[in-house]
């Protein structure tokens, strides 16, 4: 045993880095990292050369020339004398734009579709089967292009609504007008607004009555939510619970209301003027198609992640739910949807990234996202296209992150506590 | 060379390197073929025929490149691009020149390091629009839905036009002149604008021509021409030289049918000269002697191939106008051949 207590004291000998196995292992991975690193330096030095040799050194000042362009659709204002930076800002928005409505829609479409999937009734399950695998057997590309195809070709021109006796008409008491060119709805107007707010030293505007409305609903819901405490506390204290409902309802309600009667709301119908409609809110058609198209494609994947997730909770669980007394609608919600919910969460987020992922495929209906703004129209003006792509990666890296950051918080929150 | 080739492959889509051979000619000559970016169809341009040979005016250009450096105006492939991919296609070495209704200015001569070889058309950016909106002039376009090609000069001249008159303007991004087709015959653009050449060779493939007109107002100078990468002066002299042939070719009367007979010989030195039967010009260029014989025998001379692909008795229609020789009132002319 003396011998072996005597070993530790061997004086540490360079040899022992590659002889000796408890060194070996951490010697052979610092020296592939330095290899690595070594690597990754020579193709950066590489490009830069390789770049500068063609005359067109690294470099992101062309982001505050003039970009000379013109955006469609653009939610703060722009016009062409923006930079290019300001139009790949643009870009941003509109791609947050369609990946955020296609989210909700694949999200709510697709827990119908899925819980759907489950019925018994035959023939609405074979239904929601077709749907799906529909959808998520064609590329999304030709998903893309399909709807903006059949928007264009099917709905009528503008033109069609003019004249006394019209090829078409406005639907819903002349107060929506779907055409070839987009879907023109009311837009909210206040007689008495109280303007715009400057954000930033004025680099973009917020409306001010916006943010009135969004304050009297918060304010609303605070007061319905002390209403209902105060409610717990009775009915902890007595055991009978007070009718609060009708409060609760006018708390959130009226503040909203009357903030929109001081402002003098009232709705902008579209019109017909000169070639196109005005007024309105222009919802445009590349915009209907790439949203419709990304939704129900990607709907298609959260119905069969929804549909796996409630058949992975065990048939014993509503069994004994049953047991219980509990009716099957609340058996849904308070046995099997907390449980499948842990299974559905990580899964999901996949698709939300693939969505916002996939929006980039908006080029194919001319919808300015990133991709379209810097990624496209910058990148070709300016002849950039190392920097623009290198930008591009950055921000889909960074939207995904976020998605996933807060996707992640979620399902931390809803996953199985485990002690 | 073997660092610019490993670069390549790592940095995806081609985007920067590749592209520092500075012996073009070489390299095309030991591949054996041309490479020549064409657009993605173009009628009267650049488009495949019913049987998928590629034939048009930018064409053209390339066979006779291809013809002067082969003898053969089969010896190229054509790269179709878009308005987004035709530079980076360029610069990344992808393709050896671009011959695509492509606009000469000053960004792109010295920022974007290309050199214009020459002008194969003068041309101006024009609207085009249904006869039953009654419009005719470009001063009435307010509110007009544009439909525009992404990445172009046309985009940029748009916006400045619109802006200069205090117009507005809803414009709508498209990437190819067939899907512009698409959207403007379906009326979800009241207009549809590119240079004048291009509206011409677009209406003359719809079904009613007659039903569309292209306004008065030409809103731009587009010198349209084929170029080449910066810094490869000997392969821009190739491809310059071989466009002042044709047009020299025009202007002394050589023609695709008499150039055989010419070329044993004439008592116009000039012609000698580009024919290769008096002095050694073929040589300097690094072709042989018969490259400019090659060259007019491959689709003829300019006035040939305008005639041919776009002229007055095409479909397309297009008169000659400021494209024709700086002898009958045009402003072709091609530096003198000595």
């Amino acid at each position: 045993m003396s011998a072996l207590s005597e070993t530790p004291k061997e004086s540490f000998r360079l040899r022992m880095l590659l002889y000796d196995t408890r060194y070996r292992a951490i010697t052979i991975q610092i020296v592939a990292l330095m290899g690595f690193m070594l690597f990754a330096a020579w193709l950066i030095n590489n490009m830069l050369t390789n770049l500068a040799e063609l005359g067109k050194p690294l470099g992101f000042g062309f982001l505050t020339e003039t970009s000379g362009y013109d955006i469609n659709q653009s939610l703060i204002e722009y016009t062409s004398q923006s930079s290019h930076l300001r139009a790949a800002f643009i870009g941003l928005m509109n791609t947050l734009i369609v990946a955020v409505l296609g989210c909700a829609l694949a999200t709510v479409v697709g827990l119908l579709i899925g819980i759907l999937r489950l019925s018994k009734n035959w023939i609405v399950a074979r239904l929601m089967t077709i749907w799906i695998e529909g959808f998520r057997n064609v590329p999304v590309l030709l998903w893309i292009v399909f709807f903006m195809a059949v928007l264009i070709e099917t709905l009528p021109a503008p033109s069609a609504f003019r004249g006394d006796d019209p090829d078409a008409t406005m639907n819903l008491f002349g107060s929506i007008a779907v055409t070839n060119r987009g879907v023109y709805i009311p837009e909210p107007l206040f007689a008495s607004g109280l303007g715009d707010i400057p954000v930033l030293g004025g680099l973009f505007y917020v409306s001010a009555d916006l943010i009135v409305l969004l304050l009297s609903l918060f304010a609303g819901l605070l007061v319905s939510g002390l209403i209902r405490n105060r409610a717990d506390r009775i009915q902890e204290a007595t055991g009978d619970r007070p009718r609060t409902w009708h409060w609760r309802i006018l708390s959130v309600f009226a503040p909203p209301l009357i903030v929109l009667w001081m402002l003098g709301f009232h709705l902008g119908y579209p019109e017909l003027k000169g070639f196109n409609f005005g007024g309105g809110i222009h919802m445009r058609n590349s915009l209907i198609a790439l949203w419709l198209a990304l939704g129900l494609y990607t709907s298609a994947f959260v119905a069969e992640i929804v549909r796996a997730g409630i058949e992975s909770v065990s048939k014993g669980q509503t069994e004994a739910a049953f047991a219980l007394g509990l009716r099957p609608n609340r058996t849904m919600n308070l046995v099997i949807l907390p449980q499948a919910l842990r299974v559905i969460i990580p899964p999901l987020i996949s698709q939300y990234l693939n969505l916002t992922k996939n929006s980039s495929l908006a080029i194919a209906v001319g919808y300015m996202d990133i991709t379209g703004t810097l990624g496209g129209i910058t990148m070709n003006q300016t002849g950039r296209e190392l920097e623009c792509v290198l930008l591009l990666m950055m921000c889909y890296l960074a939207i995904s992150l976020t998605v996933s950051m807060v996707m992640n918080w979620y399902n931390n929150s809803v996953k199985l506590k485990e002690r | 060379m073997k660092k610019s080739v490993f670069l390549g492959a790592l940095t995806v889509a081609g985007l920067a390197a590749g592209a520092a051979s500075a012996a073009t000619l070489d390299d095309v000559k030991a591949k054996g073929f041309l490479q020549c970016g064409v657009t993605t169809g173009l009628t009267g341009f650049a488009a495949p025929d019913a049987n998928g040979e590629w034939e048009g005016f930018d064409v053209g250009v390339c066979r006779a490149v291809a013809a002067a450096i082969f003898g053969d105006p089969t010896a190229v492939k054509f790269t179709p691009t878009t308005g987004k991919t035709r530079f980076t296609a360029l610069a990344s070495g992808e393709i050896d020149m671009l011959a695509r209704n492509t606009t000469w200015t000053f960004t792109r001569d010295v920022d974007l390091k290309f050199e214009f070889t020459g002008i194969n058309y003068y041309d101006g950016q024009g609207f085009m629009v249904p006869k039953e909106l009654g419009v005719t002039s470009a001063k009435e376009l307010d509110g007009a839905t544009v439909c525009i090609q992404t990445g172009t000069t046309t985009e940029l001249n748009l916006a400045d036009y619109f802006r200069a008159n205090n117009m507005s303007y809803e414009p709508v991004p498209i990437e190819t002149n067939s899907e512009a087709q698409q959207q403007y015959l379906a009326n979800a653009c009241d207009v549809y604008t590119t240079d004048r050449s291009g509206l011409a060779a677009t209406r003359a493939t719809f079904e009613n021509p007659a039903d569309h007109v292209i306004l008065p107002e030409t809103i731009s100078k587009e010198p349209l021409g084929p170029l080449v990468r910066h810094g490869d002066h000997e392969w821009g002299d190739v491809v310059r030289w071989v466009l002042n042939a044709l047009i020299i070719a025009e202007e002394k009367g050589v023609t695709s049918a008499n150039v055989d007979e010419l070329a044993k010989g004439t008592d116009n030195p000039e012609i000698n000269r580009l024919l290769g039967t008096e002095g050694s010009y073929g040589e300097i260029l690094g072709l042989d002697a018969a490259w400019a014989v090659n060259a007019i025998k491959a689709g003829g001379n300019y006035g040939e191939l305008f005639e041919k692909h776009i002229g007055e008795n095409t479909p397309i229609g297009l008169a000659r106008g400021l494209n024709a020789q700086w002898t009958d009132g045009g402003l072709l002319y091609a530096p003198p051949f000595r």
